[in-house]
């Protein structure tokens, strides 16, 4: 018994970190709209500095005040970021900003990786709290008795903060309607600041308690920001008491599921979270969002088909590509094949998110599953490559099938959220479940028969797939169900009036993308011969989106080259310096940031302003960036 | 003059709203601007206290062109707008609503505090720990004027005060616009209801499809049945 009561004290220690990091997100977005994925490195980034500053401050004083120091300090930094980069990105769409967030994080942690080194390291106990009490045999260490103390007190303040001050009574209107609150003489621009100065407040301090429980480490912003979406997602966007509510319940969930599931415990949280969902969508204390107000007469460029001429130029492109094999080597071959899958993922992506409307950050998922599906299919019961290269995207398929299921009952933040809980999900399936998948070490020795072994021969196939793939989806776009599904896209309840089905639409949707992500993944396993769990990690989705957005997510098929040359680029970079990510992450902050509507975009827009040659200053032109909201 | 509106245009996207509105407001005087549902009245508002984007024309209030300024900065400096939708944060109680609109003291413009506004609607006094969300139509009403106030404006842009109200709150409102305007409170009030109007104004401007197409005293409106059948619903 004793250890059960041991076991629920360590899960409510650890709750205490988790609610102030996902307090501090839900702060943030309940004001400013923004998901800040960048939430977990500045949680990280306070808990290295706090790590340097206990290490050269003495005492308990020293420590204390180090811990504090370590937060404030990542406040400004925050400050910095909102007043340079958010400022402005507040008008782009919400994807928009979670992607240049991500692109934060990527350039963060390569960052930390330069100051302090790969290795993990290992903080000072805390002064006064350096012992274990002892319960009837079982020791608590007295920090995790300070840290259950610490949440509720946090919870408290912010609740004064928020209902006893001028501050917190503009800064829930701002969470209710910003426009109004500027319209009453309150300058929005540092409300905002503010706000997200406490945010990261919150996260950094949240990190900085952490080291006298845990090793610093450069990974523990993914680890934490996934369980910081589950926490907001499950307590409700927006509301302090639920991130409390929901941070103890997954740490709770964690410390159990550990005795019950050891092998799949993460598992247990992310099945609470989707049976909250269901019954409760906006979270257990979360507010249904009213339907976002679209300014009219933003669609740019009407979407119409090729015309013949532009049929011919991209049948001589694709011409051209196949002939790579008569003067490319086996390298540039190879990477040519890997470029022609990733087209294959991107356009797949680009189905849901620019039809259908609906962004996935989990879409590596049914990538990765059509390339487990093969993996599984040619390993396990030796069919030739043409039946696993068939039926291994139908893994992908199933998956999509039910996770778009529930996906679909949620829309924007929350749709994004959940599906890439969902990956994550099938990640730690990949990973944890050795038996079957291998776990870490994945897959190996899936290589393709003697008519696809030679690269010019895969190139050819990949290519063919690609091209047939991007054929498809665009044949779907002007199909009747395109039409339907533009209409979910564009308004909901308008297209509910008129008689479609628009859950069933965009279920619909869901699994056309997620099985042809499957077959890209089925390629690729075949390309690389082997499988690992790194196929559906949540670095690969983001790449999808990247190439997404690259592209421009409102031309029917940008991603076409979105995923050419962002592919090109990474496969280079990779190749030229070890900071990968810092350029990564510093370039697609800087697409958010200069280019808002993605290369094709841009260049529709030339095509078009040269046909028009419209009115300078036309105001369809001269405001690229407000299609927002 | 308190206000001058000249040559305002203004899009939504590729759609051209207003054309070339031009008008003016005195000081302490009540203006209406008359016209039909769409006809550009809520735009003309927005436009001018910065909320459309895509906007041109000089605003010169108080002798300081502020078209070029933050929405904030030209309600700070005593231009405050009360919107037709009345947008009352629902989760908020009307005290903390009139929280949200308080700015400091200005010197030309009449000082409101809590306890006045309570006198000049009574209704509000009564439910000072109440959510916004939980009051009724007309008590919202009231409140987005009063947390306009609170602000200290020397010139309120009222968008449709009397719609949807019955009509006992609609004259409670005359009576609160009058009051405004005996404080020394300048006002353009929006109307589709040419009765109302007349009751609280000096003068009026008639809207109809972005343009402005009369003005004048309500005299000289009363004089023109011909102008008020072509423009105005009755």
């Amino acid at each position: 018994m004793a250890f059960y009561v041991v076991q629920f004290l360590t899960g409510l220690a650890s709750a205490a970190s988790l609610f102030l990091v996902a307090s501090g997100l839900s702060i943030i977005f309940g004001v400013t709209r923004i998901v800040n994925f960048a939430h977990g490195a500045f949680y990280m980034i306070g808990a290295y500095i706090a790590f340097t500053l206990t290490e050269r401050l003495s005492g308990a004083l020293g420590f204390w005040g180090a811990i504090v120091l370590a937060a404030l300090a990542v406040a400004l930094i925050g400050v910095l970021v909102e007043m340079v980069l958010l400022r402005r990105i507040y008008h782009a769409p919400e994807l928009f900003q979670l992607l240049a967030t991500f692109g934060l994080t990527l350039m963060v942690e390569d960052l930390v990786v330069l100051i302090w080194g790969p290795d993990d390291l290992v903080g000072r106990r805390a002064p006064g709290f350096k012992g274990a009490v002892d319960f009837f045999g079982q020791n608590i260490p007295s920090y995790d008795l300070f840290l259950i103390v610490l949440g509720p007190v946090v919870l408290g303040i912010l609740w004064l903060l928020f209902q006893r001050t001028r501050w917190g009574v503009l800064v829930r209107a701002a969470t209710q309607d910003r426009d109004m609150v500027a319209a009453l003489g309150v300058n929005q621009k540092w409300l905002f600041t503010s706000v997200f100065a406490v945010g990261v407040f919150l996260a950094a301090l949240g990190g900085a308690l952490q080291i006298p429980r845990d090793a610093v480490h450069h990974a523990m912003d993914l680890r934490i920001i996934v369980e910081v979406f589950v926490v907001v997602v499950i307590g409700g966007l927006g509301s302090i008491v639920g991130a409390f509510v929901a941070a103890v319940l997954v740490s709770e969930l964690n410390a159990f599921g550990i005795l019950i599931f050891p092998k799949i415990s993460i598992i247990l949280v992310f099945l609470v979270m989707a049976v909250v969902l269901i019954v409760r969508p906006w979270g257990l204390f979360g507010k249904p969002e009213a339907p976002a107000r679209k300014t009219p007469g933003l669609a740019v460029n009407p979407w119409r088909p090729l015309t013949s001429n532009e049929r011919l130029a991209s049948l001589a492109a694709l011409v051209i590509a196949a002939m790579l094999p008569l003067f490319a080597g086996n390298y540039a071959l190879t990477v040519g094949s890997e470029i022609a899958i990733f087209v294959i993922f991107a356009v797949s992506l680009h189905f849901l998110m620019a039809v259908g409307g609906l962004a996935s950050f989990g879409h590596a998922a049914y990538f990765g599953l059509g390339a487990y599906g093969v993996a599984f299919l040619a390993k396990m019961a030796g069919l030739p490559m043409i039946v696993c290269l068939l039926l291994g995207p139908l893994l992908g398929c199933m998956g999509a099938a039910v996770f778009g299921f529930f996906a679909v009952q949620l829309s924007g933040v929350y749709f994004a959220m959940l599906t890439l809980a969902f990956a994550q999900i099938v990640w730690s399936i990949a990973f944890q479940w050795v038996s079957v998948t291998g776990g870490d070490n994945g897959i190996l020795s899936i290589w393709p028969e003697i008519w696809a072994a030679s690269p010019s021969h895969f190139y050819w196939l990949a290519l063919g797939v690609a091209a047939l793939v991007t054929i498809a989806l665009r044949a779907m776009v002007f199909s009747p169900f395109g039409y339907a599904l533009r209409a979910t896209r564009d308004s909901l309840l308008r297209s509910e009036a008129i008689g479609i089905n628009a859950k069933r639409i965009q279920w619909t949707a869901f699994v056309i993308a997620g099985t042809t992500a499957g077959i890209g993944g089925a390629l690729f396993a075949y390309l690389k011969g082997s499988v690992f769990p790194d196929n559906l990690g949540i670095s690969l989705s983001v790449d999808a989106l990247v190439m997404v957005l690259l592209g421009g997510v409102e031309t029917v098929s940008g991603a076409v080259i979105g995923a050419i040359v962002y592919k090109a680029l990474n496969i280079w970079l990779v190749s030229q310096t070890d900071l990968s990510k810092l350029v990564l992450g510093g370039f697609i902050v800087l697409i958010v940031v200069v280019f808002p509507k993605g290369i094709v975009g841009v260049l529709e827009m030339l095509a078009q302003r040269r046909r028009k040659s419209s009115p300078p200053g036309s105001p369809l032109i001269a405001k690229p960036i407000e299609s927002a909201e | 003059m308190k206000l001058t509106v000249q040559d305002l245009n203004s899009h939504y996207g590729p759609a051209h709203i207003l054309f070339d509105i031009g008008f003016e407001v005195g000081a302490g005087e009540v203006v209406a601007l008359l016209g039909r549902n769409g006809a550009g009245k809520s735009t003309t508002f927005r436009s001018i206290v910065g909320l459309v984007a895509q906007r041109s024309g000089p605003i010169v209030f108080e002798g300081k062109d502020v078209s070029a300024r933050p929405t904030h900065e030209i309600v700070r400096d005593g231009l405050g707008y009360v919107p037709e939708e009345r947008r009352i944060f629902t989760d908020l109680t009307v005290e903390e609503n009139l929280e949200v609109g308080r700015q400091p003291k200005r010197p030309n413009a009449p000082y409101w505090t809590r306890d006045k506004l309570f006198t000049l609607f009574p209704n509000l006094g009564e439910m000072k720990n109440r959510p916004g969300g939980r009051m009724s139509g007309g008590e919202q009403q009231m409140l987005t004027i009063a947390r306009t106030l609170m602000g200290n404006p020397s010139l309120v842009l009222l968008d449709e005060p009397s719609e949807g109200l019955s009509p006992k709150i609609v004259e409670q409102m005359v009576d609160a616009i009058l009051t405004m305007k005996r404080e020394g409170v300048s006002i353009v009030v929006s109307e589709q209801n040419l009765h109302f109007a007349r009751l609280i104004s000096d003068r009026a401007y008639i809207i109809e499809r972005g343009r402005i197409c009369f003005g004048g005293t309500m005299a000289e409106l009363d004089a023109r049945p011909d102008i008020r059948d072509a423009h105005l619903s009755l």
